[in-house]
């Protein structure tokens, strides 16, 4: 298929802002009369406040306010509250003091008297688990069931041994799925493999700390925020806030980064807002990078156990799976099963089982996080598939290739199809373009202290969804106005997904204008900006409401040039009668025309199946073009699944056991390329998120006092420049998905599975496939293998070290 | 805050204090408010962006907070405020500096260049500005201009430098999106470099 704009590179009119400093992300927005909050958060990972005496600091000069959980609404635990009163984790928000500047609401937060009482906590699920283990929470230990809530369990002292030790755990799990013949799968295994495995949490430690601005304005709340997404925050912020969605004002043009931590309003986005109708000013809430840590999610953890069988010819029989999943202490929590999905997807075994036990500690809240699930278990699971292989004799791509998933693959506990699959054709391009016959052959090769590692993986996430709102609108200027209710969340999507509304509409780029970042500039419905949807959610959405202009137009020219809509084509922002081309209007005149008639064509009657927060765009500008507006109610005939596949070689430094990673490719299975250098961006993105998880990134915890040891960037240990090779190649393997209008599938978080997976792969294979079946694998615990000396923290151990 | 000493709370103290240094309060001139009674106003000329600026500059003051909460240059950015990530990055005589870390004060007698000080008046812009625009470089954008920062810095002692040159020049500037594999390509392609 040839496009006209879709796998072209074009400029989004927002990176103008990102280069020049224009750019206005929330912290940099003022209001006339503005003053500073700052928070309260507790030192202690679990209390109940005693005592409160506000009065010194509310007597000082310059205070205008304290805010407390007993002025807000209560929140059901274990939901994340604005403020509280049971501090879960240190750094959880008490109160919140707001002034004329921040020194000033420091200093008044410094004369607060306040009196903690401690309670129990625990850094540790597996300690959580055990006879007497300490609850995390007052409600319990565990946040599990259906509809999931706060719990208790507690496993016999030999359940926890075993587990710890590695055996086959046989606790209580209140989660699990499980589909096929477990027991006569793994009777018909010529290979049976068994590993325990923990996979560290860590912060997401976005860029930007996300600070929040609010005030209100004749009954209209305003609130300047950083989110992943943008229409989608409106019906979730609301209410969180206290405004019909109608009356929220919602700016979010620029986010500083999320990876899963901004999908939704978070709890303190609402501070602002609650504490400038108190004060009758505006209010700038400033996260400190201290801040962010605690407030601003991580990954959840895992400690498990994993069973896998494998048939004579290399394929995955059976995988039997076991995860403790480390929650933090609010709600979290759906990682584990989804690890269960991307194996069952991933390899097709032909039974599969997913236990799983959610343990809340009081360690900072959890959230999505890139590849949430998917990504930990490829970590573990796909050096694993390089052991089978050495044990049957066979190459570890061909294992891979041998259990691809194709259009025909199965996945989940009700084994339902895919849109498309093409994986042995992305593993074979691949193969191809990173040389990887030559390549394997370096395996294990020395070079004085150094050891070439070669590492394969593969990474999954389902990447699409659908019923959402397009809207495009013609004016009679000839312009046409791609409304995008995308979040702009590094990914250029809200953008790219517009190209599909440009192709269907068959219009010159020059003539778009992309409208975006502002409720107020009158945003369709859109999807969450998070589990790799975006591209191939809002392409559709963008089709059909071009196709919705492109009927009117139709319909706007038989009407003023006569004959049917049916006899008149588009092209070059014309329409024209396909026998008379002399019947003709431009876009800017048909626009006209549409103003002219009203009705459905200038928006001034919309179709009843489009969502409110569309409604209302509509009616903002109604009247002003021709406006084409639809639901995207296309067929979606299974998982939109992406993938992608990373190939790495590093060198190990068996005296240092440190490594360097030398060369590293990705290619995607995701579908048409939209957007080239997008593309790129996000697999190479990926692969460095998927070498932070790798090998240096994760949580820290005093099992002592419960106190955070690395609550900055240099201490969390995201990767820089040093960390990653000085060039990372990529490729698509562009196989239209025929349940997108332009072929288009999501790809951002198999673009980190599959870097972790081929690192975890690369460490295993220099050490001739020692599998270290954690994350991170730092230096020590390389030193420590190589010295065959025991592993330099205990079993299973995760935020403790 | 005036919590009950437990050892807990000594031992968080003790940690805490050290990040306490490097934060700032910020707004007091920007909102118009009362200043603290003991702040020490001091009016500074500045050199930035080739314009003269006068400012009233507190002692503690950080040239970031300077830059963003009283000139309005919100380019500059705050990653950690704390010299980790080299979002604040800007030029002082030529030379790249974390703003958050250095005071104002000390940047008496000196150029200050930021990001708002690289595209022309008619609105072209600056060589590695438009690099890193044809690469698609920024994702979120947030490390951005303290990446152009750096960038323009170290093009102005070593012209065209190699990818490993630059990969080192830059190593100081964080980029949690993981664009660096981009932002090396426009440093190279700024350089008249571009394969
Ligand atoms: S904000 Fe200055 S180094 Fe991070
Ligand atoms: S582009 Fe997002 S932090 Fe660099």
């Amino acid at each position: 298929m040839t496009y006209q704009h879709i796998g072209k590179d074009f400029t989004p009119p927002d990176i103008f802002g990102k280069v020049t400093g224009k750019a206005k992300y929330a912290e940099d927005f003022t209001a006339d009369g503005m003053c500073y909050a700052r928070l309260l958060v507790s030192p202690m990972p679990h209390a109940r406040v005693k005592k409160l005496d506000l009065k010194a600091a509310l007597a000082m000069d310059g205070v205008f306010g304290v805010l407390t959980a007993d002025n807000l609404p209560p929140v059901e635990a274990p939901n994340g509250g604005i403020l509280t009163n049971e501090p879960v984790f240190i750094g959880d928000p008490i109160l919140a003091v707001a002034a004329v500047d921040e020194k000033t609401a420091e200093d008044a937060i410094s004369r607060i008297d306040i009196e903690l009482e401690p309670l129990p906590f625990t850094v540790n699920p597996t300690d959580s688990l055990r006879p007497a283990g300490p609850n995390a929470r007052e409600e319990g230990n565990i946040y599990a069931g259906s509809p999931p809530q706060v719990g208790e369990l507690h496993w016999r002292q030999d359940e926890v041994e075993r587990f710890l030790a590695g055996g086959q755990p046989s606790a209580e799990a209140p989660i699990e799925w499980q589909y096929g013949d477990l027991e006569a799968s793994f009777d018909n295994a010529a290979v049976i493999l068994t590993e325990s495995f923990v996979t560290t949490g860590y912060a997401h430690m976005s860029m930007e700390p996300r600070s929040v601005m609010s005030y209100w304005e004749n009954g209209k709340c305003f609130v300047y925020g950083s989110t992943q997404s943008q229409s989608f925050i409106i019906p979730f912020l609301a209410p969180m806030v206290g405004v019909a969605p109608e009356n929220l004002v919602y700016v979010s043009e620029y986010c500083g980064g999320g990876f899963g931590s901004k999908i939704f309003p978070y709890p303190i986005m609402a501070l602002p807002a609650h504490f400038a109708k108190k004060l009758g000013r505006p209010v700038m809430l400033r996260i400190t990078r201290e801040e962010e840590y605690y407030i601003g999610s991580a990954r959840v953890g895992f400690q498990g156990w994993i069973k896998a069988g494998f048939a004579a010819d290399g394929r995955v029989s059976a995988v039997d799976l076991y995860i403790v999943q480390d929650l933090g202490p609010k709600r979290a929590g759906g990682d584990a099963s989804s690890a269960g999905g991307a194996v069952s997807i991933l390899y097709q075994p032909e039974a599969l089982r997913l236990r799983s036990v959610p343990v809340l500690t009081n360690t900072t809240p959890r959230g999505a996080q890139r590849g949430p699930g998917q990504n930990q278990i490829a970590a573990i699971f796909e050096p694993m598939m390089d052991k089978a292989a050495q044990e049957l004799g066979l190459d570890r791509v061909a294992i891979r290739r041998i259990n691809a998933p194709d259009s025909n693959a199965k996945l989940n506990a009700d084994q339902g199809p895919v849109t498309s699959a093409h994986m042995a054709e992305a593993l074979d391009l691949g193969a191809k373009r990173w040389n990887w016959a030559e390549k394997a052959k370096r395996s294990g090769r020395r070079k004085g202290s150094k050891v070439t590692g070669i590492g394969i993986g593969q990474g999954y996430h389902a990447a699409g969804t659908s019923g959402f709102d397009g809207l495009v609108r013609i004016t009679p200027d000839g312009k046409i106005h791609l409304h995008s209710g995308v979040g702009n969340l590094g990914t250029y999507s809200y953008a790219s997904t517009t190209r599909a509304a440009a192709e269907a509409l068959k219009c010159d780029w020059s003539q778009c204008e992309i409208v975006h970042g502002r409720s107020a500039a009158h945003l369709p419905w859109s999807s969450y900006q998070a589990g790799s949807v975006t591209i191939f959610t809002h392409t559709r959405a963008n089709h059909v409401a071009a196709l919705d202009a492109v009927a009117k137009l139709k319909e706007v020219a038989a009407a003023a040039l006569g004959g049917q809509a049916g006899d008149y084509d588009i092209d070059g922002q014309r329409v024209f009668h396909r026998n008379r081309a002399s019947r003709a209007l431009s876009y800017g005149e048909a626009a006209a025309k549409a103003i002219e008639m009203g009705g459905k064509y200038s928006g001034d009657e919309v179709p009843e199946d489009i969502h409110d927060v569309t409604k209302r765009a509509v009616a903002g500008i109604a009247g002003t073009g021709l406006v084409g507006v639809a639901k995207d109610s296309l067929p979606m005939r299974g998982t939109v699944p992406g993938f992608a596949i990373g190939f790495v070689e590093i060198e190990l430094d068996v005296e240092t056991g440190k490594h360097e990673i030398i060369d590293y490719l990705a290619v995607g299975e995701c579908g048409t390329v939209v957007h080239p250098l997008g593309l790129a961006n996000q697999l190479r993105g990926g692969g460095v998120w998927g070498f932070g998880m790798a090998t240096t990134e994760r949580h820290v915890y005093d099992p002592q006092n419960g106190l955070p040891a690395n609550v900055g960037f240099y201490q969390c240990k995201p990767p820089t420049y040093l960390d990653v090779p000085s060039n990372m190649d990529w490729a698509a393997a562009d196989i239209p998905d025929p349940d997108n209008p332009v072929g288009a599938r999501g790809i951002g978080e198999p673009a980190m599975g599959c870097a972790v997976a081929a690192v975890m792969c690369a460490l295993s294979d220099a050490l001739g496939g020692h599998l270290f079946n954690r994350t991170p694998v730092t230096p020590d615990v390389i030193l420590s293998h190589i010295a065959g000396l025991p592993p330099t923290s205990g079993p299973l151990a995760i935020n403790t070290f | 805050m005036n919590v009950k000493l437990n050892r807990r709370r000594f031992i968080k103290g003790v940690i805490a204090s050290g990040i306490a240094a490097g934060t700032i309060g910020h707004g007091n001139a920007a909102a118009g408010g009362a200043r603290p009674a003991e702040a020490v106003d001091r009016l500074l000329s500045l050199n930035i962006n080739g314009r003269t600026r006068r400012v009233d500059v507190l002692p503690q003051e950080t040239l970031a907070h300077t830059l963003r909460y009283k000139l309005g240059l919100t380019g500059t950015k705050l990653g950690c405020n704390r010299g980790e990530c080299g979002a604040c990055t800007v030029l002082i005589d030529d030379v790249p500096h974390y703003a958050c870390s250095m005071l104002t004060h000390n940047a008496r007698g000196k150029t200050v260049l930021t990001v708002e000080g690289l595209q022309q008046a008619d609105g072209t812009l600056h060589p590695v500005q438009q690099a890193f625009v044809d690469e698609l470089a920024p994702q979120c954008g947030f490390c951005t201009p303290g990446q152009i920062m750096a960038t323009v810095g170290l093009l102005r002692v070593n012209p065209k430098p190699t990818r490993e040159q630059a990969r080192h020049s830059l190593s100081g500037n964080l980029c949690r999106c993981g664009a660096y594999d981009h932002y090396l390509n426009a440093v190279m392609r700024a350089s008249g470099q571009a394969t």
